[in-house]
């Protein structure tokens, strides 16, 4: 819904009427159409696929039968004794038990290479909250953090709208599979300098959305060699770190640190979530850790505008120190998304598409760019709305992301039945063979 | 490594340090009636724990809210992917409809206008981002809850001017007060975007007036801004004079769609009046779209939790409970509050005539060496470290008279508040009677003074900082 005005509306803040939270982009036009004629097996079955929407659908079974078995996670046991002191509880240092748990299943999913301590974790509602706060703590007002692209387009407002903060772009391209290099780093950080903006950090995703694979060790160093030389933060968002098809393919920045002894560590904070691993979007769960005590102080209090629900906290506390459910978990939902990507990368090339090669997340990064007219945005739009309109299927067009390279596009494989990705596999084959033949 | 921003290192989360040093004191020394008897008793907390017991009967004879379940289904994966800032539809429906119910149903509120935020701490600073730049001044009548301090100026960079109210006339707005307030924000070059006013008042425990209420609707009329009523104490009115929202008067005026109904906005939570802080669950509601919508955005950084938002949508659903609920929970109140008036009488303490909130204004000038904050500041130390009672002193609320603490009784069991009140009684009686202790208070001054200085010197007491109303 885009907020027409021509001035802005009597006494509104700036912020308010601006157009920083980025919902007339694409992303979200896309969004619309898929709500306005949404796909279903038998109701529905012309409608528009969903697959712009980076949800883990392919273990909830998990899930489900843990809380059957755990009624007390959920119902704060018979005759609810723990009800009370659970309501009452707003501290904003959040449950032990549940920071206990949360460090517990980090470490768990770095296969125990990195140890994280729970009082360094700073709960907060989602890692959507994780991030603006990370902002307002490390950067003021017209201040610049550096973010490598093709990035989430969803960072544009987490980082920008209420901070004021800046975001100048890493450039990365496919010569070298979209990969950070010094040189891109350094090109970012001379054009901050040239619009005088005062560079604060840099915020990596890894592994990376969109697309759908983990950084390399070496360039981890490299990033964070780079932080180091110009003095800056460095923010790692690691979110999508249980969704790795293989656990050893994964290097944490905790990692880095650990063989480097933590030396010069304070520089450096992650972000985590469940909304990806878990697949619990809606229980608002985020987390931010950092190796610097005045930023855990400081976002702990800031944690206040954004707390997890206590009854959330008990639940997942109760569920994350299960050890026996979160390794079976964090295993099983390891092996279903590696089964899953293979189906859609074979189902692509079977379509004579190539993507990006990827090792995690919940979603492949398609080329595209040998079907666009030009190499240009425009040419990528008008390719995005035929696949929107005509073979109806919602995917995230490289633009949305800031990529520099046209024709690339986001498709998310992992929020829908296996049928349905099928469905979306043999629509995208007929659709290329058309284009064949014409 | 690189520098904080200015809002870390500033350190104006803007709390009162000496605010948090009794809680500090309590957390080292907590009463508890087996293990501790001669410990700290916690005044200072405005919880409500009156009636947990209607909730969890509730919890047990409705075992499917709290169970994923609807209609014997599951909807776990439902609520674990439901993720829509604008909102569970039904939760958002039955809060509606408890707002109204809590106004006697004198008002009806729409579902489309409200928008959910993680507790009222969340939807205050969101109506500042909303309505305010940085630098811009929001009036708020004192005293008030020193956690705005942090709430509406922390991150937003709005500042907060104060519209002084005496016990002259019972601490009541006035135009005066209302004007003298607007001129001292021009005074200082501050572009005033609104005023904030909480009703029922926290920490005074009373109901707005209709005439205040007026008064309000006018100024802010005439000066073309905002006014926001923070009414997440409404449910907790207990006698008489009935709860009169702003809402009602703006109906009453026939002020509807009007462009200053447009610019008066609400803020409510479940944290008081159902007592689950723990849950975060707060809400603003707005007649202005834009409002909303920008709000609604804003939500992303603190939406309530789908698994709490189907748990109560269930709860409040149920009128019947929600009858009950009301009921009960304003007679458990009401004799709580009269308990603690009754009890501070008999220590010759008086209070401020209340009928609302989990706490009373507490007059305790008698009580002051001099009429000055740091006599104030003697006497709570006094109370905290020697009768042994965390109660809140009203320079941190920014009381502009000294003497007054506001007194929380909802947040501990009956025998507790009696202890704390003979506590209180023994006290008064002994410095009353005794002149030789006027010389032994003059050395105590003293001495906590020094402790006083040597403790400011602490850094860990930062770190006790919570979120209490």
């Amino acid at each position: 819904m885009a907020i027409e005005i021509e001035k802005p509306s009597v006494g509104l803040s700036k912020v308010a009427v601006s157009e920083t939270h980025g919902e007339d982009s694409p992303y979200f036009a896309g969004w619309k159409a898929y709500d306005e004629n949404p796909y279903n097996e038998s109701s529905n079955p012309s409608g528009v696929i969903q697959m712009g929407l980076a949800e883990n659908q392919v273990s909830f079974d998990l899930l489900e039968k843990y809380l059957e078995e755990h009624s007390e996670a959920s119902s704060w046991g018979e005759g609810a004794p723990g009800f009370r002191e659970n309501a009452l509880f707003q501290d904003y240092h959040g449950l032990k038990s549940f920071r206990q748990a949360m460090a517990n299943f980090m470490e768990q999913i770095r296969g125990g290479r990195a140890k994280f301590d729970p009082d360094r974790i700073v709960l907060t509602a989602g890692a959507t909250a994780a991030n603006e706060l990370l902002t307002f703590i490390l950067a003021d007002p017209g201040d610049a953090l550096l973010v490598p692209t093709p990035y989430y387009p969803g960072f544009d407002r987490d980082l920008r709208w209420r901070t004021g903060v800046k975001i100048v772009p890493i450039h990365c391209d496919s010569s070298n599979n979209f990969q950070v290099t010094p040189e891109a780093m350094e090109a970012a950080y001379r054009c901050a300098e040239s619009m005088n903006l005062k560079v604060r950090g840099i915020l990596i995703t890894n592994p990376s959305n969109p697309l759908g694979a983990t950084i390399q060790r070496s360039v981890l160093e490299q990033i964070l060699d780079f932080a180091t030389n110009k003095n800056i933060h460095l923010v790692s968002d690691e979110i999508y770190s249980g969704s790795t098809f293989s656990s050893s393919e994964f290097i944490s920045i905790a990692e880095v640190l650990e063989t480097r002894g933590y030396k010069d560590s304070e520089r450096v904070h992650i972000v985590y979530s469940l909304s990806k691993d878990l697949g619990l979007p809606g229980f608002r769960v985020g987390t931010i850790y950092s190796y610097n005590d005045k930023v855990v102080t400081t976002a702990r209090r800031m944690s206040s505008f954004t707390l997890i629900s206590s009854q959330t906290q008990h639940l997942l506390a109760c569920m994350l120190s299960n050890k026996e459910f979160s390794e079976n978990y964090i295993k099983t939902n390891r092996e279903r998304l590696t089964w899953r990507y293979d189906m859609i990368i074979n189902g692509l090339k079977n379509a004579g598409i190539e993507c990006l090669k990827g090792n995690a997340g919940l979603f492949c990064w398609m080329n595209l760019s040998p079907l666009l007219e030009e190499p240009t945005r425009e040419s990528e739009l008008a390719l995005w709305k035929v696949i929107l309109n005509e073979v109806r299927l919602n995917i995230s067009p490289g633009s949305s992301c800031h990529c520099s390279e046209p024709g690339w596009f986001r498709v998310c494989f992992a929020n829908m039945s296996e049928q349905t990705l099928e469905v979306a596999l043999g629509r995208i084959h007929k659709f290329m063979e058309q284009r064949r033949r014409n | 490594m690189g520098l904080l921003s200015r809002k870390a290192t500033c350190n104006s989360h803007g709390q009162d340090s000496s605010y948090f040093l009794g809680w500090q004191e309590y957390e080292k020394n907590p009463y508890d009636e087996v293990k501790n008897p001669r410990g700290i008793i916690q005044m200072g907390l405005a919880e409500n724990q009156l009636s947990f017991d209607l909730l969890e009967s509730w919890l047990a004879k409705n075992p499917d809210a709290a169970g994923f379940k609807r209609d014997g289904q599951s909807i776990f994966k439902e609520l674990a992917l439901f993720q829509d800032y604008h909102g569970l539809p039904a939760f958002k429906k039955a809060l509606v409809d408890f707002m109204a119910e809590i106004r006697g149903n004198k008002v009806t509120f729409d579902p489309n206008r409200i928008v959910l935020t993680a507790g009222a701490t969340s939807a205050n600073e969101t109506l500042m981002f909303c309505l305010a730049e940085q630098g811009d001044a929001f009036l708020l009548p004192t005293p008030y809850y020193p956690g705005f301090d942090r709430d509406l100026k922390w991150r937003t960079g709005v500042e907060i001017v104060p519209i002084e109210c005496s016990s002259s006339n019972r601490f009541q707005i006035t135009a005066s007060a209302l004007e003298e307030a607007y001129e001292q924000a021009q005074r200082k070059n501050l572009r005033v975007k609104g005023v904030l006013v909480t009703n029922p008042s926290n920490p005074l425990g009373t109901t707005m007036t209709r005439d205040e209420l007026d008064l309000l609707v006018n100024f802010i009329t005439d000066k073309e801004i905002h006014l926001i009523s923070d009414e997440i104490y409404s449910g907790t009115v207990f006698s008489s004079p009935v709860f009169v929202s702003i809402v009602e008067v703006l109906k009453d005026r026939n002020l509807e769609n009007t462009q200053v109904w447009e610019r008066v906005h609400i803020v409510y939570s479940l944290s008081k009046d159902l007592g689950l802080p723990g849950f975060r669950v707060g809400a603003i509601y707005s007649n202005d779209p834009i409002v909303v919508a920008a709000a609604t955005k804003m939500s992303s950084f603190g939406l309530v939790s789908s698994q709490t938002q189907y748990l109560l949508s269930a709860m409040l659903s149920d009128k019947k409970f929600t009858k009950e609920y009301i009921a009960k929970n304003h007679k458990r109140l009401r004799k709580r509050q009269s308990k603690l008036v009754a009890g501070l009488e008999k220590a010759g303490i008086g209070c401020l005539e209340s009928n609302a909130g989990l706490f009373c204004w507490v007059d305790m000038r008698h009580l002051l060496s001099s009429d000055t904050f740091e006599a104030e500041m003697e006497l709570w130390k006094r109370i905290v470290y020697d009768v042994k009672l965390n109660i809140s002193p009203g320079s941190s609320c920014h009381c502009s008279e000294p003497g007054w603490f506001r007194v929380c009784f909802a947040n501990m069991s009956e025998d507790t508040l009696t202890l704390a009140m003979q506590r209180l009684k023994s006290f008064v009686g002994s410095t009353a009677s005794n002149d030789r202790s006027h010389q032994e208070m003059k050395n105590s001054r003293r001495k906590f003074r020094t402790k006083w200085v040597f403790r400011l010197s602490f850094q860990s007491f930062h770190d006790r900082e919570q979120d209490e109303r």
